[in-house]
């Protein structure tokens, strides 16, 4: 690679999984009871291709990373101050309504509008990355849509790994039926992917890192385009949280075969 | 002083770690720190131009002020609080409530006294006189409903009319929020600040705590040291428990004639109230009585259906089991509550220490490089039962101190920080209210009625009267283990110890029901599990990468130890009794803290660690 990648990782904000979640519906459809109230997170799948895009962008002289966000700004700002510390990025925000609810086509076009309008954007350096799924809605189809709108065809889907190769092209692992992994090979960029989890650790705090970051994160939040998703049209039939079931107790000693044994009868019983 | 804690801090000293130049760093953002960068930040955009707001490290550039927090989140892990709010409303004149999630304005308070409906609260003879003939004058000289007695009036000292219903968490998120818009300042949560940078006496910056090691703290996978985060002033608002503020205090000592010896434990559950409550936003509770006659408790009531119900379990409650969870589920089913919470859903759950020695407990306030404000300089008012207000005003006065001394170009020694922050300090209502409310918990290292009699003493007499006495450090004031101190008879203290050791029901847990306590009947809704209430209530996490922040000096001592009130007043269940006396869990712990003033032989070091409280309703 001669003059290094070019990477935009699409990384939207959704509540902290940790939460208690409570969906509600609106005048404005579905949502989440008291979401502004809830701290948010980046994505954890968009997170995970954060972390690798950071890797990758280290690993290649004269590479560049951008972050783009869209959500409410107060939210973006509040997630930047941790996410920020984590990988070097140039953020790219975008000010617009909270939640995994609006329409996928809406969202991808006001993505694919402020790639496109990346200074210095050179599409044979480009690599469009986000999550293959996202913990507020997993239709699963925005990354695809932004990767339409930017004219890029080469898109893979449950990405766990990547090789770059010497002369730009690169090999990827996706995820298919059975617990298995295709292997791709690409002649180089552009190309989309969406991530599943990768392989690596959470970056640790590092506050140089965010320092550095600082420097562009507030102007760019400060400049935000605010943004109104249309609906287009979708209407929501039904909206529920997966079902939760807890039943704790504590137990110091117990054999691993014994819990294992345990685990099983209880989910036959579900 | 620590000098185990010394040692790591020397030893720490020592490693090779990056360096970073700011003009102020600040510790912990908590509400103090809030209302010190509030109004910095506003004195700054006032004059923008002014050559004050010029950095002096970074040339050309404006002052770098930098906070980091502990918490993955500056929304995580505080509690819900009623406050007069004045000092807020000073700052922020246009404070709308409305703007800040779950807060109200107060509309009503009551103070009732909980009588005991299930007879199993250890009261004494004079309790049970006065409450037999709150009883048998039921309706002829005044009304006892739900087994609660309603004072006639709320003393003037506990009022808060005019004042707010928040949640801190919430209003730590609104505060730092517009903060961070500003610009003008840098708040960042999950890097918990481990030590002062300490040249003699003076404070030259912090140090960030070391990533990538392990539960000892050695280095180990992607070990990244602590960066040195140097400046001429650092701002100490680490809260009662904090690492810069502790080591401060162990390096320094507390002035003449201070200590630190009454705490509490306040832990509290969020609770959706069903959608017919009569219970409107604002009202406000405060409750004493019961379900120990030394545990107070309090209802407030936040817009959305919403309630914070919670407990306050003291020191100068001397029983070595001493426990709150268990107590605080026998606090909400308490008739005269219940009959509001009984169709409620558990929101969030959390728990905290609490400062309470006031004046009497105030470090150094200020020192060569540093400033400390919040409830770790003494802020607390534990008259009138409010410590946030307090510790933000702290923070306004430090931060006109510091506008001072920047225009008239003076460096932030000792002498100068007390001219004008201590000055200010002294000079307001903050003070007067302290000096009010230093002797009003006298009374209670005497019994309940002879505290509530110095309280009201204190109070009614704007703290002109009061009781005099000594308290015993936190560690003294722990009985010894015995039948007697624990409330059962000879044999079955044994036998429950027996058990306990042998790895069954919690001591504590299986005196309360030796006692006559019923079990919990668990709803799996609002009365559920400790374990449940961490994971559902406060959503507790612990990143991998950080030392146990949790360190018993002795394991020998540990083992040897009767009482082990760490582990009956853990929070979280983080501090479990095993075969080498006590063993501790990270990923439980709520960094409550009181696992330090409840060892009764200081052999618990409470250091700077990641992770906690994940609730942002709290």
């Amino acid at each position: 690679m001669a003059n290094g990648l070019q990477i935009v990782v699409c990384a939207g904000i959704v509540p902290d999984p940790l939460q208690t979640l409570e969906p509600v519906s609106g005048v404005d459809g579905p949502g989440l009871k008291n979401e502004m109230v809830l701290p948010a997170v980046l994505d954890p799948w968009a997170a995970c291709a954060l972390y690798e895009a950071a890797r990758l962008a280290a690993s290649v002289p004269g590479s560049k990373l951008w972050l783009v966000s869209l959500g409410p700004k107060a939210k973006l700002q509040q997630v930047m101050m941790t996410v920020g510390q984590k990988a070097a990025f140039e953020l790219v925000a975008i000010d617009g309504p909270i939640g995994g609810f609006a329409d996928a086509h809406a969202t991808a076009a006001a993505l694919a509008e402020a790639i496109a309008a990346l200074p210095g954007l050179e599409p044979e350096r480009l690599l469009v990355f986000g999550g293959w799924e996202s913990a507020t809605r997993g239709a699963g189809v925005t990354l695809e849509l932004v990767g339409q709108r930017l004219g890029i065809t080469d898109k893979f889907q449950g990405v766990d790994q990547t090789a770059l190769r010497e002369d730009g092209s690169f090999e990827v692992l996706e995820r298919v039926e059975g617990g298995k992994h295709q292997v791709s090979a690409c002649a180089g960029a552009p190309a989309v992917l969406g991530w599943a989890t990768g392989s690596l650790a959470e970056p640790r705090n590092n506050p140089q890192t965010g320092m550095q970051n600082m420097r562009g994160i507030m102007p760019a939040l400060q400049n935000a385009k605010t943004v109104k998703l249309d609906a287009n049209g979708l209407r929501y039939m039904q909206v529920s949280l997966p079902k939760q079931q807890r039943e704790t107790r504590v137990e110091k000693n117990m054999a691993p075969d014994a819990i294992a044994r345990e685990l099983v009868e209880w989910m036959a019983a579900e | 002083m620590s000098t185990d804690a010394l040692a790591a801090n020397e030893a720490a000293a020592e490693t090779a770690r990056p360096t970073m130049e700011v003009d102020i760093a600040c510790v912990g953002f908590g509400p103090a720190m809030g209302g010190f960068l509030t109004t910095l930040t506003r004195a700054w955009k006032e004059r923008p131009d002014d050559p004050a707001f010029a950095s002096r490290v970074a040339p050309g550039m404006p002052l770098q002020v930098l906070c980091y927090e502990r918490a993955d989140d500056i929304a995580a892990g505080v509690s819900g609080v009623v406050t007069r709010a004045q000092g807020i409303r000073e700052t922020i004149p246009e404070l709308n409530p409305a703007e800040i999630p779950m807060a109200a304005a107060v509309t009503e308070e009551r103070v009732l006294y909980l009588l005991d409906p299930i007879a199993a609260s250890r009261r004494s003879w004079a309790l049970r006189v006065g409450d037999f003939l709150l009883r048998a004058l039921d309706r002829w000289a005044w009304r006892v409903d739900d087994d609660a007695f309603e004072l006639p009036w709320t003393p003037g000292f506990l009022r808060k009319h005019g004042g707010l219903v928040l949640s801190l968490g919430q209003f730590n998120q609104w505060v730092g929020s517009q903060l961070m818009a500003s610009g003008l300042v840098q708040i960042w949560p999950g890097m918990p600040v481990s030590a002062p940078v300490f040249a003699g006496n003076a404070v030259k910056g912090i140090r960030l705590t070391d990533q990538g090691v392990d539960r000892a703290g050695a280095p180990a996978d992607g070990f990244m040291p602590g960066m040195e985060v140097r400046a001429p002033l650092t701002v100490v608002g680490d809260g009662p428990v904090g690492a810069v503020g502790q080591a401060i205090d162990w390096k320094l000592g507390l002035p003449e004639g201070h200590a630190q010896s009454d705490w509490a434990l306040g832990m509290k559950m969020v609770i959706e109230l069903a959608e017919d409550t009569p219970l409107k936003p604002g009202m406000v509770w405060h409750t004493f009585g019961y379900p120990e006659p030394e545990i107070f408790g309090f209802l407030y009531v936040h817009p959305g259906r919403v309630a914070s119900v919670g407990i306050f379990v003291p020191s100068w409650m001397g029983d070595p089991e001493r426990t709150a969870y268990r107590y605080l589920q026998h606090y909400i089913q308490h008739p005269a509550l219940w009959r509001y919470l009984k169709d409620g859903t558990l929101r969030s759950w959390g728990a905290k220490s609490l400062q309470e020695s006031g004046k009497h407990g105030e470090p150094y306030l200020t020192g060569d490089g540093f400033a400390r404000i919040g409830e770790g300089s003494g802020s607390t008012n534990m008259l009138t039962g409010s410590g946030v207000d307090e510790a933000w005003t702290t923070g306004t006065q430090l931060a006109d101190a510091v506008v001072e001394l920047l225009r008239a170009g003076k460096e932030f020694s000792r002498d100068n920080l007390a001219a004008t922050y201590e000055a200010r300090r002294r000079a307001s209502r903050i003070e007067r209210e302290a000096e009010q409310a230093q002797n009003a918990r006298m009374g209670f290292h005497w019994g309940m009625v002879r505290g509530m009699m110095g309280m009201a003493l204190a109070g009614l007499t704007r703290g002109h009267v009061s009781l005099d006495g000594r308290i015993p450090p936190a560690r003294e004031q722990i009985r010894p283990f015995s039948a007697k101190s624990v409330g059962v008879k000879q044999k079955e203290a044994e036998r429950l110890l027996r058990a306990a050791h042998a790895g069954g029901c919690p001591l504590h847990d299986a005196l309360m029901t030796a006692r006559g306590w019923p079990d919990i009947e668990f709803d799996g809704r609002l009365l559920v599990s400790q374990q449940d209430a961490l994971l559902l209530g406060g959503k507790v996490q612990a990143a991998a990468g950080f030392a146990d922040h949790v360190v018993f000096r002795d394991l020998h001592l540990c083992a040897e130890c009767a009482e082990k009130t760490c582990v009956a007043m853990c929070s979280g269940q983080a501090i479990t009794r095993d075969a080498e006396g006590v063993g501790f869990d990270r990923e439980k712990c709520v960094h409550c803290g009181s696992c330090v003033w409840n060892c009764a032989h200081a052999n618990v070091e409470f250091r700077a660690g990641a992770g906690g409280l994940h609730s942002a309703e709290n």
